[in-house]
């Protein structure tokens, strides 16, 4: 199957002569592909994301978004396709969650064009699709955690073009990504859960396609059908969850043996973190010395 | 209401606000004219005090500080964004240091020159603001990627402390008359004489509102985070540069016209959010409209209230608005 995001052998600095923060990583996300990215903290998950939306470009290598480059399209262009989901939104100035979520149809407008009746059609789907209609007009700030992080997703969808709030799956006009940075990071259990839940809706019954960078493995296990674990900016294994997600790997990820067993309960699989692995790897300043 | 619909309705109210103080505003003063009378063209010219007074002696007066008020407040909108920061003002940059810098050489070194009818210490202090937004600007994008706000923000921090200090430098060299002349022009005064002054710092003013215009929607996005309005097709590096060099460039030029007036920047812009919200394509407009009518009013106050005695505009703006601020800090918290 085609590749519809597609990562080759890039590498990236972020300054000349500064370390390699990816190195030489090949990422392929399939049209309606849910992916997850795992890694310890400065493994280059973040960055890679960077790359795959286009906001940094690669140092070597290319990404391609379908058969194009992606530093062939203008931002706009781009960002009509791909959508991120940051980890945390800091407000400078006070919103409604409705104004943020018609933020999203800025690479869809001209410069002094403002929003339609198909873009705000468009915005009241998303904000439908991830349950937060009732919020709409409130102000963002005022919201938990767990709403702002499903209007920040709705202001992703509503970036793609995907604001069909039928179980029907949209067909978006185009093919398009939601690249997410730690959606869950700062959310209590059962935010996590509601969110996680939501990416799976929005993926199964709207073909969202995803890529969801995270450090909850359990989150990934139980949503992302395929892996990539990443470590010192090098990609340690990538594949379908089951093959990937192994004690072996968990270990050589972050240096922690795991009991790793299907959950009967909910069917999917559950990593235990048993004890720090023996230290045959020392970390110092970022670098492993063998 | 559709969003076009909403913003057209707010902007059109705040015009009407600002042109309606723009035209009452000329006819209070130390002689009552009638506006009926100074817009009567039956009467000949020379004979009509009303027209003469209206038209001469208090409109430009009137349209420097409408001039004025909505570059100042446009500009710490687009800086407030900018720099993510709402305590942000045109002035944060250092672009009113070195235009005062720039007025005080002018009076100290008693440059006379006249340029289309613009006196030296005009000229001075946009030259100022000019050298001041080019150090500022690069310092801040010497680090080969973009634009770094903090940079910006802690250059031009720095620089209106220095300039501030060889402001005072020079100041305690020179002689009495002439920094009792610079201390009255950093008071800020809006007394044009004629409309040159006005229609010199026009195109500057213009050009600046354009890009002004341009970035409405830019601005939300870089209000809610860099990185996220980049993954939103914002060109950022290219986004703030704009910003950046338009807000100093009208700053310069309002500058120069009417002395750094301090507050302006601050309180209109956040006046209106508490009115509008945040969406810049309101908050924009209605801000430079408010600030028009605001620093207008301030002004009429100014040359009124001890009359004959004329008050600093600029002290008028402080004390009007430092009050006025502190309790909106302390009513919202």
């Amino acid at each position: 199957m085609c590749a519809l995001l597609w990562a080759d052998n890039v590498s990236f600095r972020y300054a000349a002569g500064a370390p390699l923060v990816v190195d030489g990583v090949t990422v392929r996300l399939t049209d309606g592909a849910l992916a997850g990215i795992l890694g310890p903290n400065g493994s280059g998950k973040t960055t890679l994301l960077r790359l795959l939306s286009g906001t940094r470009r690669p140092t070597s290598g290319r990404v391609l978004l379908g058969e194009r480059p992606l530093d062939q399209l203008s931002r706009r262009e781009a960002a009509r396709q791909i959508a991120v989901v940051p980890q945390e939104t800091e407000l400078a100035f006070e919103y409604r969650a409705i104004e943020i979520v018609l933020m999203g149809r800025h690479p869809h407008l001209g410069v002094f064009t403002v929003e339609g009746p198909d873009d705000i059609r468009i915005a009241q789907e998303a904000l439908a699709a991830t349950g937060t209609s009732h919020v709409a007009e409130r102000m963002f700030h005022e919201l938990s955690g767990g709403e702002k992080q499903r209007v920040v997703i709705a202001a992703a969808l509503a970036q793609i073009g995907h604001g069909n709030s039928s179980s029907v799956p949209a067909v978006p006009s185009v093919p398009s990504v939601a690249l997410l940075d730690e959606p869950t990071a700062s959310l209590d259990l059962g935010y996590q859960l509601e969110i996680s839940s939501l990416l799976l809706r929005l993926n199964q019954e709207q073909g969202v396609t995803m890529a969801i960078s995270t450090h909850d493995l359990n989150l990934a296990a139980s949503i992302c059908r395929e892996l990539i674990l990443m470590r010192d900016g090098r990609v340690l294994a990538a594949g379908p969850t089951a093959d990937v997600l192994t004690p072996d790997n968990v270990r050589r990820l972050y240096d922690v043996e795991a009991d790793v067993q299907i959950n009967s309960e909910t069917g999917h699989m559950t990593v235990v973190p048993v004890r720090l692995a023996a230290p045959k790897r020392i970390r110092e300043g970022g670098r492993i010395l063998k | 209401m559709s969003i076009r619909r909403r913003i057209v309705t707010v902007v059109a109210a705040f015009a009407a606000f600002a042109i309606a103080v723009m035209i009452w505003a000329p006819t209070v003063g130390s002689t009552p004219i009638s506006l009926a009378r100074a817009f009567d063209r039956s009467i000949p010219w020379d004979d009509n005090v009303d027209a003469q007074i209206f038209f001469v002696a208090r409109l430009p007066r009137v349209l420097a500080g409408g001039l004025v008020g909505a570059t100042l407040a446009a500009a710490g909108v687009v800086l407030q964004a900018l720099l993510r920061n709402p305590l942000a003002t045109p002035f944060t940059l250092g672009v009113s240091a070195g235009a005062s810098l720039g007025a005080m050489l002018a009076v100290t070194m008693r440059l006379e020159m006249t340029v289309l009818g613009i006196t030296s210490i005009p000229l001075a202090s946009f030259a100022g603001s000019l050298v001041a937004t080019a150090i500022v600007y690069a310092l801040a994008s010497s680090q080969r990627r973009g634009l770094s706000t903090n940079v910006l923000l802690l250059a031009g921090v720095t620089l209106n402390a220095f300039f501030s200090a060889l402001i005072l430098f020079v100041q305690y060299l020179a002689d009495f008359a002439e920094a009792l002349r610079a201390i009255r022009w950093m008071m800020g005064g809006l007394d044009v004489a004629s409309y040159f002054p006005i229609i010199a710092a026009l195109p500057f003013v213009l050009i600046s509102f354009v890009a002004f215009a341009m970035m409405t929607r830019t601005l939300n996005l870089l209000s809610v985070g860099t990185e996220a309005a980049a993954a939103r097709g914002v060109e950022i590096v290219r986004a703030q540069r704009l910003a950046f060099m338009s807000a100093s460039l009208a700053t310069g030029a309002a500058v120069s016209l009417g002395g750094p007036i301090g507050f302006i920047g601050i309180i209109v812009p956040h006046l209106v959010r508490l009115i509008v919200g945040s969406d810049h394509r309101i908050v924009l407009p209605a801000s430079a409209l408010f600030g028009a009518a605001f620093l207008v009013l301030c002004d009429l106050a100014a040359r009124t209230l001890m009359s004959p005695i004329e008050i600093p505009v600029g002290v008028v703006t402080a004390l009007i608005g430092g009050p006025f601020f502190l309790w909106l800090l302390v009513k919202r918290s």
